[in-house]
């Protein structure tokens, strides 16, 4: 493990996995960091749960093609970057900001992240920028970018008090870039190939190193293309951590023919949930790593996975009040904030002496909840489990799966339920609840033990409390313990519904 | 010869309209066209027409063979 700090950024949270619990709570995170990631939904995996964000529309344009990009597509079903309903202009956006914040309170949070290149619309984007700083200036700004223009615009970032960058960085070797970016559009030329994969990484590294200089907080988006970047991407991680970048979030590749895209056409397959999270534990080493992403629209808005962007179109904004209140916001808040303390403490128990102290097991339990670090969801209402690795040294969330849910008008759908257990059946149990008759007997024949006797607890504490019994009985010879790690087993629903 | 934008095929991302160093294209509903009028096909300014070179779908910003080629004033 290389113990990498981050140079000039003035971060100094020190490496490794003290560094990788961080963003989970406060952990070892100086005051100023915290203050900057506590109510931030994709910089904090805590913070996901309680805060909310928006993305605005108000940037179509982009400077250059990706081969998982499809410019021409607009979906309303669908829940990936790049899609939107609508496009807004900067005053638009900026009344929807505000209609937005004074109907969720927890909202923290404004993004602009497309559809196209938010440094390639940038009068609309810093417009947009401005026009939310005066009229709430307790919301987050944040933008996210291809990279290819951001050394060009670092001062304005931080003039506006932009606190959080996204970079988009699928390489640093521009011969693999070159499979994925058919060409970029720079210095009013379009370059090709090589050429152009040479002129994009440079521009990226640069702009993450101009910004880490400026204590910018900066996540490092990654595309895993298998076969293409994925062996690569471990490479590109510690090019952005030696660069100050704060959090990389490796997501995996969406592509289907029916998105039009080049690879979806050519049938380019996309990564099995196994092998994202053998990338994701490969590079944890080095810095904190995203395991929470949605990979959400360009106009996605409320809690991370339950997007609200149906009851804010256009058309709602136009006819909507806006009563934007600071003082009710803040109160709100500090509310949330109040209850995050009082569940802090049950939640960090470590491994009672139950566990046998040489046991290198490790296992994946699926949790149903609605979102608040509890067991508290019904079997047939999740759309989607939280997955969580447990072992020795506690429980560590590491995924989500998304699902059809099961219950569809009352009644059990069967199909569904296959569906749902092949999407855990890498899991040794799943918390619920409760949970129907059927879909146990189900499970359990699929060898997942479902779990309800924990219903409205804590998840940490309750994985942590099955683990150990799950661990005596391996040792008394209750149990033969089976790695269920075999992605090969699965078939992959990752991206099954929005 | 000016460019023009084929309207079926243009995704009104705008980006055109910012390079065009004639301030030719303007939005017309959800779409963009190019003013023939004011067009020079880039001569004077960049060695490729910027609309062409940064629009994401090819072939949206053809010639319009149907008009005469721009003329550099002497």
């Amino acid at each position: 493990m290389l113990a990498v700090e981050p140079k000039s950024c003035g971060i100094s949270v020190g490496a490794g996995k003290a560094r990788c619990r961080a963003h989970g709570g406060q952990g070892d995170l100086p005051p100023a960091i915290w203050d900057k990631v506590k109510k931030h939904p994709c910089y904090s995996v805590e913070a996901h749960h309680h805060y909310a964000r928006m993305h605005v529309a108000v940037a179509p344009a982009c400077n250059m093609q990706c081969n998982y990009c499809n410019r021409k597509y607009d979906c309303a079903n669908e829940s990936r970057p790049g899609v939107t309903s609508e496009k807004l202009t900067p005053e638009e956006a900026a009344k929807k900001v505000l209609a937005v914040a004074s109907r969720i309170p927890q909202m923290t949070v404004l993004g602009i992240a497309g559809p196209g290149d938010p440094l390639a619309n940038p009068d609309k984007t810093f417009r947009t920028f401005e026009l939310v700083a005066k009229a709430a200036s307790d919301i987050k700004l944040c933008l996210s970018t291809n990279g290819l223009a951001l050394p060009d615009h670092v001062d304005t970032i931080a003039r506006l008090n932009i606190e959080h960058v996204t970079i988009t960085i699928n390489m640093i070797d521009p011969e693999i870039g070159a499979k994925i970016y058919p060409w970029i559009f720079y210095n009013h030329k379009r370059y090709s190939g090589l050429e152009a994969a040479k002129i994009l990484t440079k521009r990226q590294l640069k702009g993450l190193e101009m910004l880490s200089a400026r204590g910018i907080l900066c996540k490092i988006n990654s595309v895993m293309i298998p076969g293409i970047n994925d062996r690569h991407l471990v490479e590109v991680n510690k090019a952005v951590n030696s660069r100050g970048a704060f959090l990389h979030n490796i997501m995996p590749l969406i592509a289907a023919s029916e998105h039009g895209t080049v690879f979806g056409l050519q049938g380019q397959r996309v990564p099995r949930t196994s092998e994202l999270k053998a990338l994701q534990d490969a590079c944890e080493g080095e810095m904190n790593m995203m395991r929470h992403c949605r990979q959400c629209r360009a106009d996605a808005v409320g809690l991370l996975g339950e997007d609200r962007c149906a009851e804010f179109t256009k058309e709602k904004i136009v006819t909507m009040t806006v009563n934007y209140d600071p003082e009710a916001r803040k109160a709100y808040q500090a509310g949330i904030e109040e209850e995050r303390r009082a569940r802090r403490g049950p939640r960090h128990e470590e491994v009672g002496e139950h566990a046998d102290g040489t046991s290198d097991i490790k296992v994946l339990i699926a949790v149903a909840t609605k979102g608040t670090g509890l067991i508290n969801q019904h079997f047939g209402h999740a759309k989607e489990f939280q997955v969580y690795e447990v072992s020795r040294s506690g429980a560590k969330f590491v995924g989500h799966r998304r699902v059809d849910h099961y219950c569809q008008g009352g009644h059990g759908a069967p199909d569904h339920l296959a569906a749902i257990i092949r999407s855990i059946n890498d899991c040794h149990a799943v918390f619920v609840a409760r949970i129907g008759g059927r879909p146990m007997s189900e499970l359990n024949k699929a060898g997942i033990e479902p779990v309800d006797q924990y219903a409205h607890e804590f998840i940490e504490t309750s994985a942590i409390a099955w683990f150990t019994s799950y661990l005596e009985k391996v040792q008394n010879g209750q149990v033969q313990h089976v790695d269920r790690g075999d992605g090969a087993i699965r078939q992959d629903p990752m991206m099954s519904v929005a | 010869m000016p460019f023009k934008i084929i309207s079926s095929q243009c995704t009104g991302c705008s980006a055109c309209e910012t390079e065009c160093p004639n301030v030719a294209i303007f939005e017309k509903g959800g779409t963009f066209v190019i003013d023939p009028k004011k067009c020079t096909e880039c001569f004077g300014h960049f060695e490729e027409p910027q609309c062409v070179a940064v629009c994401p779908v090819d072939k949206t910003c053809v010639l319009d063979t149907s008009l005469p080629r721009y003329q550099p004033p002497a």
